[in-house]
């Protein structure tokens, strides 16, 4: 074991000396590999963080930290008076990477935007298939429909023609779907017969330049040096991708890296206590909720699903399945998001006013089905075991709980049935930071039988939600959402259960990390101390 | 010899067509789609869905599917993967080699000290060295791999610091992939500390992948060295005045090995499936995860495509092996 030790500290001491004689390295435990490095196919949060987070730039971002939409490749834009018309005026001098294998002629102008949106937008364009025609945020996000055209007006000036006025549009164009790529380069891999380098070998206008990629292993980025931001002030960004949740903290501890993703609800106790260790947290964007199916009887009744909320023991839920690392939810929407009407009050938890309605009701002995999913999800960490405390709760007034599961994709493809019988445990990430990206996906008409997984159409809410995503004034937007919420309390489509907070460990060194409300991991802005 | 090796490949034939059937229906008997597993808690609408089943083919009839896969099989394509959209034959020999350098480390740790631990409690049976011995040996092949492998990271790993948590070699080392074998590269590299570093990060990874084949080999070696010590040719041996360690070596181990052997090649299958939970924890990228990970997604051409590599690599050793034995002993190239 002598020699052993011997070698280890010999193999140690020549890293450390490596590690001395080089820049500032960044090291991302990340939890998977991703699937590509071009977003726009993709959904996953995953390939998010390695690609378009990193790689690309986007007419609009985020402002790190929050889900404000600043300028990005866009400097500024005009909106139209019916806001329909998007009119962007592109930054210039912006340098697309200089990679190994791509040297690039000119700088970044209005053909890449036309390029980037129209590949995912026109079934004849020769990019539509060349990574399968999954566009799944492009359709998720209802693209096709909301626009009607995206023109070059000149070099560095795009307009954006809507088929209706759509406040989230700016938004949208945040997201990772809507990154934006090199026209140039996709034109010489088109030459070379080389198209699927596209989504293997990125270049992108980001504050990272793509290096190398080895399968399942590592990902190594460096600072661009022209990035149009400012070069950053870390060197090398390496993604060590590590799947293991208890491992990645075991390699945080160890110094092997630097930042992990989601750390095991069971460990954040611990990594509190930890010296070495900074724990950042925030609440997510999130909602985990149980909704019933109102167009079966006896859930049409508002009093029902009234009386089932009362019966719920949320705080409880938030201790067992949340192990604390969450907040009961009263709204749709979490309360970081804007237009959160905090005046909404909960539905008690009262098992005794919850039985008197069930009877004021005329529900006797009922017996019903809550469907737990079978995966975990931030919003919902274990669902079985919250199936179980609501089927012990309705037990308390009554109702005989039947749990029901499926295979995931099962389960979100029968779930989406009208026919569902029984209340489905369920849940939501935000992807742009809008409103409108829980309420009119979650809860309006347009998606009974789809992702309005409770069936409601409700003619109040609906109205209010659909006029709110046509003015473009923040304040007044805020008014109708608030009152949206105000209807759905009083309706009741779902049992709102939980928002989780989600906790990013890191070491002490790391300098100005920001935990995204949206869930992804950025590095930009990200020192390390010395 | 020559008809027996057009014997054994006549085999291979039914066998392939088997394996091709079997991945096939497998992954697409399980419940769930890939469509509906990229479209998420969104859902997605019917025509949509109708849309993309039919890009990716999954609307013709099962036994069209299975035609045009089987067709391009053999061609020697193995179809495209739905996720990363590259072809199964890279992605899969992109990972194979790390896969294969772990086990053979792990089979290498297994023998060597499998064999002699069997040796040693058979000649000395019921000393405490036997008893230990194989005590140790049943709570190895009962060990949850998951929990010995968290347990050894955190001692060696996080407690004592004398080893790497996870991976294959120091981020500090960027190399070109040669060979894909990291010992070899690291070498190759010309490197200072590479070769080491990959070394290290081999340790706990071949010890928690070769712990069941460890105790099956010992418990294996010990109940064949006693059946044989109890041969009368043995009895004649010592009769004759060998050397007891003579007769153990020579006369005792080399008849006992022969069952070995053939445990040795039964545990390439515990293998691959303890590849499966290693590779997850010690972020190892090799074929094993691989797999899981593409069951998750039901990336259908991924797993089928896998599925068999995987068949026609066990199926080429064995080939070799069953040549060997032919070369070996003249009853097995005989037989009808």
């Amino acid at each position: 074991m002598k020699t052993m030790s011997r070698l280890l500290a010999a193999t140690m001491l020549v890293a450390g000396l490596a590690g001395a004689a080089h820049a500032k390295t960044f090291v991302y435990c990340s939890e998977g590999s991703p699937e590509g490095f071009d977003p726009a196919p993709y959904a996953s949060g995953t390939t998010f963080d390695a690609s378009s987070k990193p790689v690309y730039s986007r007419l609009t971002e985020f402002e790190r930290g929050t889900t404000n939409v600043v300028p990005g490749l866009a400097e500024s834009w005009d909106i139209s008076e019916d806001g329909t018309v998007y009119t962007f005026h592109l930054r210039k001098g912006v340098k697309f990477h200089t990679t190994e294998y791509f040297t690039p002629t000119r700088d970044f102008d209005a053909d890449d935007v036309i390029f980037s949106f129209q590949r995912q937008n026109d079934k004849n364009d020769p990019w539509y298939s060349y990574a399968g025609g999954t566009w799944e945020y492009w359709t998720g996000m209802d693209m096709p429909n909301l626009v009607k055209s995206i023109e070059k007006v000149d070099d560095y000036t795009i307009k954006l023609t809507l088929t209706a006025a759509n406040a989230p549009m700016l938004a949208n164009l945040a997201m990772d779907f809507a990154s934006i790529l090199s026209k140039e380069y996709a034109d010489k891999l088109a030459a070379d017969g080389k198209q699927s380098d596209l989504n293997q070998l990125p270049v992108g206008t980001g504050p990272f330049q793509f290096v190398a990629y080895e399968k399942d292993a590592v990902i190594r980025y460096q600072a661009f040096a022209d990035y149009w931001g400012g070069k950053q002030k870390i060197d090398d960004l390496v993604f060590a991708i590590t799947p293991d949740a208890s491992v990645r903290v075991q390699k945080l501890k160890a110094g092997e890296c630097q930042l992990v993703p989601y750390p095991n609800p069971a460990d954040v106790e611990a990594l509190q206590s930890d010296d070495s260790i900074q724990l950042a947290s925030q609440a997510g964007l999130n909602i985990g909720y149980l909704a019933y199916n109102v167009l079966q009887k006896p859930f049409d009744d508002v009093r029902v699903r009234k009386a089932l909320n009362m019966a719920i023991n949320k705080n409880a839920i938030i201790d067992a399945v949340f192990q604390g690392t969450g907040q009961v939810a009263k709204n749709p929407i979490p309360p970081t998001m804007w237009s959160y009407n905090d005046q909404v009050q909960d539905d008690p938890y009262d098992p005794e006013a919850a039985k008197k309605l069930l009877a004021e009701a005329g529900v006797n002995d009922l017996a019903m089905k809550v469907w737990a999913m079978p995966v975990s999800r931030p919003y919902n960490p274990n669902a079985r075991r919250m199936a179980e405390l609501i089927q012990a709760d309705f037990a308390n007034v009554g109702v005989k709980v039947e749990i029901v599961s499926y295979e995931w994709a099962e389960y979100l493809k029968r779930s989406q049935d009208k026919e569902r019988d029984g209340a489905v445990l369920m849940g939501w990430t935000g992807d742009n930071g809008d409103p409108d990206n829980f309420l009119a996906v979650l809860a309006g008409c347009a998606g009974v039988g789809g992702s309005n997984r409770a069936n409601w159409c409700n003619d109040e809410f609906n109205d209010l939600v659909v006029k709110a995503s046509k003015v473009s004034d923040v304040a007044e937007r805020t008014k109708l959402y608030e009152e949206a919420q105000v209807v759905f309390k009083r309706e009741a489509p779902w049992a709102t259960i939980a928002h989780s907070t989600t906790y990013v460990p890191m070491s002490k060194a790391v300098i100005d990390f920001k935990v995204d409300p949206l869930g992804s991991h950025r590095f930009d802005g990200v020192d390390l101390a010395e | 010899m020559f008809g027996f090796i057009l014997r054994r490949l006549g085999l291979l034939i039914p066998t392939f067509i088997g394996v091709s059937l079997v991945a096939f229906f497998f992954i697409r008997l399980l419940p769930g789609d890939p469509v509906l597993l990229l479209a998420g808690e969104r859902g997605i609408s019917p025509e949509r869905y109708a849309e993309l089943m039919h890009r990716f083919g999954f609307d013709l009839p099962l036994w069209k599917q299975f035609i045009y896969y089987f067709g391009d099989l053999m061609h020697g394509d193995f179809g495209t993967s739905i996720s990363t959209k590259k072809p199964i034959f890279t992605e899969f020999f992109t990972l194979f080699p790390a896969t294969l350098e772990l086990s053979i480390c792990a089979v290498i740790f297994a023998v060597v000290l499998g064999v002699p631990a069997g040796v040693i409690a058979a000649v000395k049976r019921n000393s405490w060295f036997d008893h230990t011995a194989m005590a140790t040996a049943l709570v190895g092949y009962s060990m949850p791999i998951f929990w010995w492998a968290l347990l050894l990271i955190i001692v060696f790993s996080g407690t004592l610091g004398w080893t790497p948590v996870s991976g294959r070699i120091s981020l500090m080392f960027f190399f070109p992939k040669v060979t894909g074998f990291m010992l070899i590269d690291s070498l190759l590299s010309g490197k200072a500390g590479a070769f080491q570093s990959a070394a290290s990060h081999l340790i706990l990874p071949t010890i928690v992948l070769g712990t069941i084949p460890l105790a099956v080999i010992a418990r294996q070696t010990r109940s064949a060295m006693l059946e044989v010590l109890g041969e009368d040719y043995i009895r004649t041996a010592r009769a004759k005045g060998l050397s007891p360690f003579r007769v153990v070596a020579v006369h005792a181990l080399r008849n006992a090995l022969i069952p070995v052997i053939t445990t040795i090649g039964l545990q390439i299958g515990v293998l691959m499936a303890g590849a499966i939970l290693t590779e997850t924890i010690f972020s190892w990228p090799g074929v094993g995860k691989w797999m899981v990970d593409s069951i998750f997604r039901r990336d259908y051409p991924a797993v089928q495509g896998g599925l068999v590599l995987i068949a026609l690599i066990v199926m080429g050793v064995n080939l070799v092996v069953d040549m060997l034995y032919g070369l070996v002993n003249p009853k097995i190239r005989h037989q009808r």
